[in-house]
């Protein structure tokens, strides 16, 4: 009890310092890419600092609520997934994460962040269904739901479960707004002229969206890092070559129609869950 | 057993006071008195016999029987009747060969003195309270509900004392249903809810797609109950000692005795729970009145079709006959999760709701093992809750608003924060963590992991629940869409429909919170008499899960700390002035408003698409375990 307990509060304080080291280094090394110098490394700290001093605008009041309550929900799923909890309630709380970050957006009832509101559910319902057949190979292949057995698990999980890794990580460019499936919102200037999802939301608010991000990346990272647990170096290898990957495609590609990413994410999930699943079954 | 019986006859028998009573004050009074009655003799049930296990009573059946057969013919010849008139030639054609099927089947058994008519375990409890307290809220709420109505459809004859006496025949055959342990008696509690459907669903009996509707509906349940009639063909032909009329003697023979009545009374069960191919008469029949509605998907007849076939669940266990039956389901669920995407008739995307969870139940009662049945009946209890608080709010949102549409409830929260909030906490137990479903979900998962090929349905789950996640977002987005200081239109809601909607509520955080109570009283106790053992959330989810509550409960505290100090600024419209009430400066200086619409990509999951898909591939399953009941017939 103790140990999850130091876990959790672990990655609550840790998590925004690395997820913030984790965005410097993207970021630099997208400018690289683009023949750019880049900003410092704790950049993305630096901006959501500034976030917080600026003037407390809204739209409307009640828009916070929602928001303040998306933060809180994507750190309570880390912490569960780092204190080795049931990997099914981590991607439900999850879920209510985003329909909280989703309905902030609706709240403001603007055009600009209706739309980001609609893609960013469409980008939901893209990513849902690998993510729980991951759950399920995870059971499959250990007998437990619980994330601290999976993790404890003597062989490294990725030799049995190889498709849904590659489905995990197809999906992370979802969850990590990269392009081509930065439907709702980007992180680049060039990809849209307004933010979509995220328009409205000015000062603290948007401070509080920006963090969420540093958790969910960390707690992604860590999911990936899940597949390898068994050899946490290797894992940590892994986690950077796929994150690399990750910033190379998203420089490599530019945004897909929600048609393309609906399809493309449910006919990996299909495929792997159904191939993976299937195999893990009769054998 | 004086308690069973009261609670079978008497709805039944303020059924025929309703039917003298003229409209008024008067009746109204009763109507709420006879509910409160049957909420606190289902509530002394439950007190009564919550811990006491599965209990037997004896009633002599001669004479209930002859009545029972009686009504029977008397019913088939009513129907008969109105098949003829409107030249409903298959109708009349079911119900000759259904009631010669029965008449058959009873020559076949002779009836030695058969002891355990009624019976009562955990599981009648469960479905008694849903029934009991869910159905007469429901009868509440249409007291004030029916006047409205009448009010705004003022051409239609006022038939409303036949509509309240039908509502509590339906209520009494529902009791009927859930505590028979003869099966006969069974089918005829059935067939009674059978025609009470048809009846409510036609009662604006003058308009002819309200006929149609209501004549399909028969025409589907009428198959089911074929089906159900063949078990006593098949009885009196295996045992004419009639001993297997007795549900529980049935069950305790084991599949390989039991399967061919199971598969039959499974196959019934799928008709009357709206399965594909079957799903489109409770589409149709959202045509009646919205408490008929309500009625119909919370608290009786789905519940009946879902009743039965976790009844047999055990049968079913790892046969090949539960898991088609379990495939139907989870086929189901996907696809009609899917509609209701398409759907912007808030009672459209209900009732594909409705079909939906259902098929969950189904696909976890196929399964049959003892986590399936625990998660079946947790999504029973809390998909009879929320579905009523919803369909009732959205009953008392159309009267206001004048639509049922989706798109016109764009910032109720503004217009009508009580009726708002209610339809908010409804969806969010439909689908959010912490809430209800979500465990049941989530329990459902584990059970299909553990059955063998269980990854088909894994799969069907986990594409199915990313698509209601959908469907319900952006639901709860439109209500919360506030863009102005909006007229209230809260005014003039009568006290009856406020006496059913704030129970249901109150009702639905409670079950939130006091699910783990629920489990232990009830489902427990059920699962484990039958399978030796059970299933649970374990204590650190449940401490989780209690954690989540709080958090979401707490939550909206917050807003006292937002409000302060904020400045407000108007939102960015490309660029055009805006006002703060959402009004934009369009072309040639007119002032528009912003029309926010949602997406229903109608392209991928339109209804005619997805139910032609579902049909087919449903009728193919269901073909292949008659084809099986068949072989095992002959064989």
């Amino acid at each position: 009890m103790i140990t999850e307990i130091i876990f959790a509060v672990g990655f609550i304080i840790l998590a925004p310092f690395i997820g913030a080291l984790i965005g410097g280094m993207d970021r630099k090394v997208t400018a690289r890419m683009q023949g750019r110098v880049g900003p410092p490394v704790l950049q993305p700290l630096y901006d959501v600092f500034k976030l917080f001093e600026k003037e407390k605008a809204v739209v409307r009041n009640e828009v916070n609520f929602y928001i303040f309550s998306y933060l809180i929900f994507v750190v309570f799923t880390g912490a569960l997934f780092f204190s080795g909890s049931d990997i099914l309630l981590v991607i439900f709380a999850l879920t209510l994460a985003h329909a909280f970050l989703i309905l902030g957006a609706y709240a403001t009832t603007s055009p600009y962040s209706h739309i980001g509101a609609e893609r960013e559910l469409l980008q939901l319902m893209a990513v849902e269904p690998m993510l729980i057949l991951a759950a399920a190979g995870f059971y499959m292949a250990t007998g437990s739901f619980a994330v601290k057995d999976i993790a404890l698990w003597p062989e490294p999980l990725f030799m049995t479960i190889p498709l849904l890794f590659v489905g995990i990580v197809f999906v992370l460019t979802i969850k990590l707004r990269k392009s081509p499936f930065d439907l709702a919102t980007s992180h680049h200037a060039h990809q849209e002229l307004v933010k979509g999802l995220t328009t409205e939301f000015a000062g603290p608010t948007l401070g509080m969206v920006e963090i969420a991000h540093l958790y969910e990346t960390v707690f992604f990272l860590g999911l990936v890092w899940l597949f390898f647990a068994s050899m946490p170096w290797v894992g940590l290898l892994v986690v950077i070559v796929v994150y690399f990957l990750e910033i190379l495609i998203d420089n490599t590609t530019t945004r897909v129609r929600w048609q393309v990413m609906l399809r493309s994410a449910w006919l990996v999930a299909l495929v792997a869950g159904a191939i993976n699943l299937g195999v893990l079954a009769l054998l | 057993m004086e308690l069973l019986v009261f609670l079978i006859l008497f709805p039944a028998l303020a059924a025929l006071v309703f039917c003298i009573l003229p409209n008024g004050r008067l009746r109204d009074t009763i109507v709420v008195l006879v509910s409160a009655i049957i909420i606190a003799v289902t509530l002394y049930l439950f007190v009564m016999f919550a811990g006491a296990g599965t209990v037997y009573f004896d009633i002599e059946s001669g004479m209930i029987s002859q009545i029972m057969t009686g009504l029977e013919i008397i019913i088939s010849a009513g129907l008969l009747y109105l098949a003829a008139k409107y030249r409903q030639y298959l109708i009349a054609g079911l119900v000759v060969v259904q009631l010669g099927v029965v008449l058959y089947a009873e020559s076949l058994i002779q009836e030695t003195a058969a002891l355990n008519n009624l019976f009562i375990d955990p599981f009648s409890i469960i479905m008694a309270m849903i029934i009991g307290i869910i159905g007469s809220l429901i009868c509440v709420y249409s007291v004030g509900y029916m006047r409205d109505y009448h009010t705004h459809h003022a051409d239609m004859p006022d038939k409303r004392r036949w509509f309240f006496a039908l509502l509590f025949v339906f209520l009494a055959a529902m009791f009927g249903v859930v505590f028979s342990n003869n099966l006969f008696w069974l089918f005829f509690f059935w067939e009674v809810t059978t025609l009470c459907s048809f009846l409510l669903i036609g009662y604006n009996w003058g308009d002819e797609q309200t006929r149609k509707n209501a004549f399909w509906a028969l025409l589907l349940n009428l198959v089911g109950g074929l089906g159900f009639a063949c078990t006593f063909a098949w009885i009196g032909l295996t045992d004419p000692s009639g001993g297997l009329i007795m549900m529980d003697t049935l069950l305790a023979a084991g599949p390989a005795v039991a399967m061919i009545p199971a598969a039959l009374i499974g196959f019934a069960g799928l008709t009357k729970a709206a399965q594909m191919p079957f799903s489109s008469w409770l589409v149709g029949a959202m045509i009646a009145p919205t408490p008929v509605s309500a009625l119909l998907h919370s608290s009786t007849m789905v519940k009946a079709g879902v009743y039965v076939i976790v009844r047999f669940a055990p049968i079913y266990n790892v046969t090949m006959v539960g898991y088609l039956i379990s495939l139907v389901g989870g086929v189901t669920f996907l696809l009609a999760s899917g509609i209701a995407i398409s759907q912007s008739n808030a009672k459209k995307v209900l009732a594909y709701s409705t079909i939906a969870n259902l098929g969950l139940v189904v696909a976890c009662a196929g399964i049959g093992s003892y986590a399936a049945v625990w998660a079946a009946i947790l999504l029973i209890v809390f998909h009879a809750i929320a579905k009523s608080l919803l369909f009732l709010s959205v009953g008392t949102v159309e009267h206001k608003i004048g639509s049922r549409d989706i798109e016109d409830m764009t910032g109720l929260l503004g217009r009508m924060p009580k009726v708002a909030v209610m339809m908010i906490i409804g969806i969010a137990g439909m689908f959010l963590a912490p809430f209800g479903m979500l465990i049941s979900k989530w329990a459902a998962l584990v059970a299909f992991l553990d059955a063998p090929y269980g990854f088909i349905l894994v799969l069907l789950l986990a594409f199915g629940s990313a698509v209601t996640v959908f469907f319900w977002t952006k639901w709860l987005g439109k209500l919360i869409e506030v863009a102005w200081k909006p007229e209230p239109l809260e005014v003039k809601i009568s006290n009856h429909e406020y006496g059913a909607l704030v129970p249901l509520t109150v009702l639905m955080v409670a079950v939130c919170i006091g699910f783990p109570l629920l489990s232990s009283y009830l489902v427990v106790p059920y699962v484990f008499g039958i399978y030796g053992m059970t299933a649970t959330l374990g204590q650190a989810n449940m401490i989780i899960m209690v954690m989540m509550v709080f958090m979401v409960l707490v939550m909206p505290l917050t807003l006292l700390h937002f409000r302060k100090d904020r400045k407000i600024l108007p939102r960015y419209v490309g660029g055009r002035p805006a006002t703060s009430d959402m009004h934009f400066k369009g072309s040639i200086g007119v002032q528009r408003p912003v029309a926010l619409g949602n997406y229903y990509l109608a392209n991928y999951f339109g209804e005619q698409r997805l139910s032609h898909i579902g049909n087919g591939v449903c009728i193919a399953f269901i073909a292949l375990m008659l084809a099986g009941i068949l072989l095992g017939v002959i064989a």
